[in-house]
């Protein structure tokens, strides 16, 4: 309301007279046309395994949740884009494992908590980096290397850390025996938090996982699992690598819940309905989400030797998780198109300065490859490739 | 065996034999207090459960049945489920437990019925333990003890008696502690269970029975013995035996026989395998010129072959040095990377 009236005062005190006075005008027709404040959307029903009911098939979404949503999605996307660009300019080198098509997770994950519950992740992890609070700077930084990275340049794509988020891990389904720890640490502490632990459809087979399901279990451990089924372990289908698919049947005595995760809205209803349960003290609970992933598995992979460019369009044209959001805001009168496309430019403008920085940003200095070895130790000598280079090591 | 090796040693050295003060090895008092190493570990324990209230137990058998050897026996009565926790037989789960728990801020004590099956573990100890305080950049510490029985037992064949010194001894980020007596083994683990890095505790199963004289400052509830720091256990002049966990035992023994003879050993316990207390190593060898190292892990890439190495550098008048990656970690800035590596 505020804003509206600044634009049509600015435009009554003769800024219309400036060159863009169509602009002006057709904004202010803008600011004065009336959004609605919420709208209700059905969503998809979610499948359910040993449990009575499912989240609820309808979400009601506020103006200014929309917006944030979408902002948020649309920075990670952007900034997924921009690490493509600078690894295919070798600004970006090693692993780089993007997140753009699974945008919804991401969001409707970190909607559906709050900022005092605990995310753990695999390495496709940009996305949650953002989400739990990082800035795209410090991401990209670390993507390239630089000293103004959030891991100072020393831990790359697959090792970034926030409070409360623990990363960014590269072994295959390491992460998950790790995320019923931090549980653990939730329900020890008494403080009402729980802990997000994702892996991807490919880790799903991974034994550690069965054994953490299994203490998790016994133990009533405040642990949502999270599989993020984007149908493709590295270059392997699910069918050719799980002799069963229904990933949310897979913790067998724990409840599962199988979750259309391409729409944000779905995501955060089926994230608030287990964070409940999680909560209530009952045990973990296992959430499927149905997504997919628009590049390969990494940049070293195009990402088309194991699946149709055609089946890849397709995701793309009918299940794109923003276009998704978007056709609902506008179709709904909670956003326009101009304002939508406004955020876009001002996503685009962040993710520039972004990466620039870290295309300028110097290296961690060689002094400093001896750091942070030991927490809070009395600094030490760390020997270097031979015996008479020597590295000082602070804590 | 241990004495026979060191004879040999010298034989043909023409040594002119002196009679040393020999420093007595342990000092008694009126009263004094005889430890075994296991209730030694159990106190220790007991004082830092007491004295923090985020550190917390977990392991097969630690909780119900008193700990497999015993070493847990009596804690779960006294603090409960919560903080002495039984796992089920599956180590990688319960070590990725223990060292996520340690992220978000306990201080867990995590044990492997033997190291032996810390194997299946292995990854959750060095990956996502040993490593990360150092790719978070300085962000994410871990502060969690492994500890259990390492090394062999009396007849419990290959795949139970394996010695993992040198396996997790490699690896920087973490901290390796191997005690002898129940001195060593009280002081450094308190150590460890304080310290904000991940350690791993070799205890050695014959060991838990012997009982150790216990001094006085031993008996405190703050007493700690220093990671990182070797103890001469016996001066000598004539040749350096250097040891850690069990054949410390042996090599006092041995220095024993050998006294009658005039020969005088000089022990060092390691009590650290890292961070190696090398100038204690280098200083006695220096005195003695001659160095035998016992351990009970195999002899191709281990703590003694890393002792060799080091003395051989260290020394002026030998050809040898090793050149290897930065013990440091392997950054991920690419630029660097050029610079770390030998090749």
């Amino acid at each position: 309301m505020r804003k509206m009236l600044a634009v049509v005062s600015r435009v009554l005190t003769g800024a219309s007279q400036k060159p863009g006075a169509a602009s002006e005008v057709g904004r202010v027709l803008l600011a004065s046309r009336n959004f609605a404040n919420d709208a209700t959307f059905d969503i998809k029903k979610c499948d359910i395994h040993r449990l009575e009911e499912g989240p609820p098939t309808t979400a009601v979404l506020t103006r200014e949740e929309g917006l944030k949503y979408y902002k948020i999605m649309q920075t990670v996307r952007r900034m997924e884009l921009k690490a493509d660009q600078l690894y295919k300019q070798k600004i970006i080198r090693g692993f780089c494992h993007l997140y753009d098509g699974q945008e919804a997770c991401c969001m409707g994950l970190e909607a559906g908590i709050n900022p005092t519950d605990h995310v753990i992740t695999a390495y496709r992890a940009h996305g949650f980096t953002y989400t739990r609070g990082l800035p795209v700077r410090e991401i990209l930084a670390e993507l390239t290397g630089r000293r103004g990275g959030c891991a100072k340049g020393k831990g790359g794509s697959m090792h970034m850390y926030a409070k409360n988020f623990y990363g960014g891990n590269g072994i295959v389904g390491a992460q998950v025996p790790l995320g019923a720890g931090i549980a653990l640490a939730c329900k020890y502490n008494e403080k009402d938090e729980i802990c997000l632990t994702l892996y991807g459809d490919g880790a799903a087979n991974q034994g550690q996982i069965f054994e953490a399901y299994n203490m998790a279990a016994l133990w009533k451990l405040p642990c949502i699992f999270i599989c993020e089924n984007n149908r493709y372990g590295m270059g392997t289908s699910v069918e050719r690598a799980a002799a069963s698919t229904d990933y949310y049947k897979r913790g067998d005595f724990i409840p599962g819940i199988r979750v259309d995760g391409m729409d944000v809205l779905c995501v955060r209803e089926a994230t608030k309905f287990a964070a409940a349960y999680c909560r209530s003290g009952k045990g973990p609970m296992l959430m499927e989400l149905q997504t997919y992933r628009y590049h390969g598995h990494s940049m070293s992979d195009p990402g088309v030797s194991y699946r149709t460019r055609e089946e890849i369009q397709e995701v793309r044209s009918k299940s794109d998780p923003i276009m998704l959001l978007k056709d609902r805001m506008v179709n709904n009168n909670l956003a326009s198109i101009e304002e939508l496309k406004e955020i876009d430019v001002e996503v685009r403008k962040e993710i520039e300065d972004a990466a620039q920085f870290a295309t300028a940003d110097p290296e961690p200095p060689l002094e400093e490859l001896g750091y942070h070895i030991y927490s809070r130790d009395p600094p030490f000598e760390v020997r270097g490739a031979n015996q008479w280079i020597k590295y000082k090591s602070v804590s | 065996m241990a004495a026979g090796l060191v004879r040999s040693g010298l034989a043909g050295c023409g040594q002119q034999v002196s009679r040393l003060l020999r420093r007595r090895f342990h000092r008694s008092a009126p009263a004094a207090l005889q430890v075994t190493v296991r209730d030694a570990l159990n106190q220790a324990m007991d004082e830092e459960l007491e004295r923090d209230e985020k550190v917390f137990l977990l392991g097969e058998e630690v909780a119900q049945y008193d700990g497999a050897y015993k070493v847990s026996r009596g804690l779960w009565k006294k603090y409960g489920d919560k903080r002495i926790i039984d796992t089920p037989i599956s180590e990688m789960g319960f070590a990725g437990i223990a060292v996520g728990a340690a992220m978000a801020g306990l201080r867990p004590i995590c044990e492997f019925m033997t190291f032996n099956f810390s194997m299946q573990a292995i990854d959750q100890v060095i990956n996502s333990a040993a490593k990360t305080y150092y790719m978070s950049g300085g962000l994410q510490p871990v502060p969690i003890v492994f500890r259990g029985p390492n090394g062999a037992s009396a007849g419990v064949a290959a795949q139970h008696s394996q010695c993992f010194a040198a396996w997790y001894g490699h690896c920087p980020g973490l901290k390796v502690v191997s005690p002898w007596s129940s001195e060593d083994a009280k002081g450094l683990i308190k150590s460890a269970i304080r310290d904000d890095n991940p350690v791993v505790v070799l205890e050695n199963e014959l060991m838990y029975g012997v009982p150790f004289e216990f001094p006085e400052e031993a008996q405190s509830k703050d007493f700690l013995i220093p990671i990182g720091k070797a103890k001469i256990e016996r001066e000598g002049t004539h040749i350096t035996l250097v040891s850690h966990s069990r054949p410390v035992g042996h090599c006092m023994e041995a220095a024993a026989i050998l006294s009658k003879e005039g020969i005088e050993c000089e022990v060092i316990n390691l009590r650290t395998i890292r961070p190696m207390d090398i100038e204690t190593i280098e200083f006695s060898v220096m005195k003695t010129n001659h160095l035998v190292t016992v351990e009970g892990g195999w002899p191709q890439f281990g703590v003694g072959a890393e002792i060799c190495a080091r003395i051989m550098e260290g020394t002026s008048d030998t050809p040898g040095t090793g050149q290897g990656l930065a013990g440091a970690g392997l950054y991920y800035c690419p630029g660097n990377l050029g610079v770390v590596s030998p090749a």
